[in-house]
């Protein structure tokens, strides 16, 4: 595969009528289908049964602090952007035993977890920034002395149907992250949707046994201009934009900025951005115990630098203001990721803008200490 | 030519080690000698000096430590640990014969590569001179290939002085020691003040040939740092051995970040010049 060029086949056709056998496909081999479903009014990720549980029809509205979901004028399956949901939930789950322990005669007997039951998942619908984020969380959880066994398992396993974005929500800054909106890598199907159906683009092996199956034609040209004007249409959509340029240094050269202080006294500390972010990789290990302490699970679960007691050691806590740890977390993701990774924690996605609930914007956070200090 | 790479391990895995022996050391704090259950395991570990191990309780939980020693006839490995928490109040009532879990080693060492043919200067506060031991050891067991090594130790009292008994035994093998308390008592005949008064005063020293290690609270290691770069060293020449909230000992867990660094793979030793710029921000 070249470089830009998804797929070294032709792109094929698939009607908009023909959705649900892909689906079936991916069932019939095993898989748990996952993909956007409407929950609590939110469009969500679930498992899949039928393409009828697709939210068909439906578009998300989005700001800093705001979302809602609104009918649109159509009938497009993906005619939404991303809701509260990313695919880490199902490959770094929020709460996965790491071990368990067992007291016997001679001693605890102590099991790491390996992996072996690791779900076979497809997830159906990644935008080109979740594809992107996937790749962050690899160089996380999977590195060259130690790999995370949950983790690994998992990934290994997915499959991934990418699904272009055809409009951008005004929260997403993809463009200047450079991670989309266009599927470039990393999937094994990527679809495009237009009027009476989907441009599919075949990313490798595993892709195209799946997709045969299904008999398709080819893509007409039509079918193909089609999809690139609507793929167009995400670039064209993206208002939001995030100033990238000397970003590292700019962040780890100010941590005494005033607006720290100043996006402190806004900030609640509240953990949104980084349960909903699709790169946040923080965790704590938990021991849970039954009555009499014989049976014991290492139970590892989402934490966040946003709670208090993150930095807890030796009687005392290290970031014991708000401000520290906004500090801690825009620094991170956007600057220190840089040093411990090869690259940004962000992909542009725009989750923490939208689920912030006093609407702070790291864009503009960032353009705020960029203008005062430039 | 091509190598493969052996595949990246479990970080969760564990081995059951048997606490062999348990030295009092000063109050609060003991030095368990582990010993893996398994005889391959037990051939198989090692460590340097530097490295810590997450010792695991089952049912409580797991505290990162430095490994402080190396009992080779008892094929043990030593842990000198204070009871402060539920991890380490639970290891302390285990006893001798008892059972716990311990995966390691982790993290990153001395630099004990860089000693030969170097003036080698220590620097320990309290309990922080364990996880220097190993290094210690190291240096004076390749002494004739390293130039004049010293330790400068300070405790809270004349009778927090860890290690104490060994003192003699290192003066024998070639090391200069000075102590200092923060408070003296009736008997004591020797230094009082801060440790980083010992750094001051050292003599002889030549800077551009030595290297200084330092262990203790985090403050103190930073003073320590200022008055040997007064001294004329460069922060290139300076080592510390930081200290964070630990859960997964790899990088996964995300709360041992300090600026760029997971103190667990990154470090817990790193040279100076590395991290100066953030043990100088405040809550970072």
């Amino acid at each position: 595969m070249t470089s830009g060029s998804p797929g070294l086949d032709q792109p094929l056709f698939l009607p908009r009528e023909r959705l649900g056998a892909l689906i079936s496909e991916l069932q019939s081999r095993g898989y748990i289908v996952v993909g956007p479903v409407i929950r609590q009014a939110a469009i969500v990720y679930d498992e899949l049964y039928t393409v009828d549980d697709l939210p068909r029809g439906w578009t998300d509205l989005q700001e800093a602090g705001t979302y809602r979901l609104e009918r649109r004028a159509d009938e497009q399956y993906f005619g939404y952007v991303v809701g509260p949901h990313s695919w880490k939930q199902f490959l770094f789950p929020p709460v996965a035993t790491v071990a368990t322990a067992v007291a016997t005669e001679a001693g605890w007997n102590v099991t790491a977890a390996d992996g072996r039951d690791a779900p076979q998942f497809a997830f159906f619908g990644m935008r080109a920034c979740e594809l992107a984020a996937v790749a962050v969380q690899d160089r996380v959880f999977i590195q060259k002395d130690y790999a995370d066994p949950i983790y690994k398992a998992r990934r290994d396993k997915a499959f991934f149907v990418a699904v272009n974005c055809t409009q951008a929500a005004p929260t997403c800054f993809c463009a200047s992250m450079n991670t989309g909106p266009r599927c470039t890598v990393g999937f094994d199907l990527a679809l495009t949707e237009i009027d009476d159906g989907f441009v599919v683009e075949i990313g490798g092996e595993r892709g195209r046994n799946v997709i045969v199956a299904l008999g398709l034609a080819a893509a007409t040209n039509d079918a193909l201009r089609d999809a690139e004007a609507a793929r167009r249409r995400a670039a064209d959509g993206q208002t939001r934009s995030m100033p990238t340029e000397g970003l590292r240094d700019l962040l780890v050269g100010n941590p005494n900025h005033p607006r720290w202080t100043e996006v402190a006294e806004r900030c609640l500390s509240c953990t949104n951005c980084t349960q909903v972010c699709p790169t946040c990789f923080c965790s704590s290990v938990r021991e849970v115990t039954d009555l009499d302490v014989r049976q014991v699970e290492r139970r590892r679960e989402w934490d966040s630098c946003f709670n208090f007691d993150f930095s807890y050691m030796n009687g005392g806590v290290v970031r014991n203001s708000v401000r520290s740890r906004y500090r801690q977390w825009l620094t991170h993701k956007l600057a220190t990721w840089h040093d411990q990774f090869g690259e940004s924690g962000c992909v542009g996605c725009g989750r923490c803008i939208t689920w912030c609930p006093v609407e702070i914007d790291l864009t503009a956070e960032v353009a705020a200490i960029r203008g005062d200090v430039s | 030519m091509n190598f493969s790479a052996p595949p990246p391990l479990n970080p969760w895995t564990t081995h059951s080690v048997e606490v062999v022996d348990v030295v009092p050391e000063i109050l609060g704090v003991a030095t368990y000698q582990l010993r893996f259950t398994d005889p391959l395991v037990r051939a198989a570990y090692s460590c340097v000096p530097g490295q810590f191990n997450m010792l695991y309780l089952p049912g409580v939980g797991e505290a990162a430590v430095s490994v402080s020693g190396h009992d080779v006839a008892g094929d043990a490995w030593l842990h000198t640990v204070r009871t402060a928490g539920g991890v380490t109040q639970t290891l302390a009532g285990l006893g001798i014969g008892g059972n716990l879990a311990l995966r390691g080693p982790f993290g990153t060492s001395w630099p004990v590569e860089r000693f030969p043919g170097s003036d080698i200067v220590f620097v320990a506060g309290g309990i922080g001179l364990a996880p220097l031991r190993p290094a210690v050891e190291w240096a004076l067991d390749h002494g004739d290939r390293l130039g004049r090594i010293t330790l400068l130790y300070g405790a809270r009292s004349p009778g927090t002085v860890l290690f104490a008994s060994q003192f003699d035994a290192w003066r024998d093998r070639g090391l200069c020691i000075d102590v200092t308390v923060d408070r003296s008592d009736p008997g004591w005949l020797g230094r009082v003040g801060v440790v980083t008064l010992l750094v001051d005063r050292l003599r002889p020293l030549a800077p551009e040939n030595t290297i200084l290690l330092t262990c203790g609270p985090e403050v103190m290691m930073r003073y320590v740092a200022r008055a040997a770069l007064d001294r004329g060293l460069s922060a290139e020449q300076i080592w510390v051995s930081l200290e964070r909230n630990m859960q997964c000992a790899v990088g996964f867990c995300g709360h041992c970040q300090l600026g760029p660094a997971f103190i667990c793979k990154d470090g817990p030793v790193f040279p100076y010049d590395r991290m100066a710029p953030y043990l100088n921000t405040e809550d970072l």
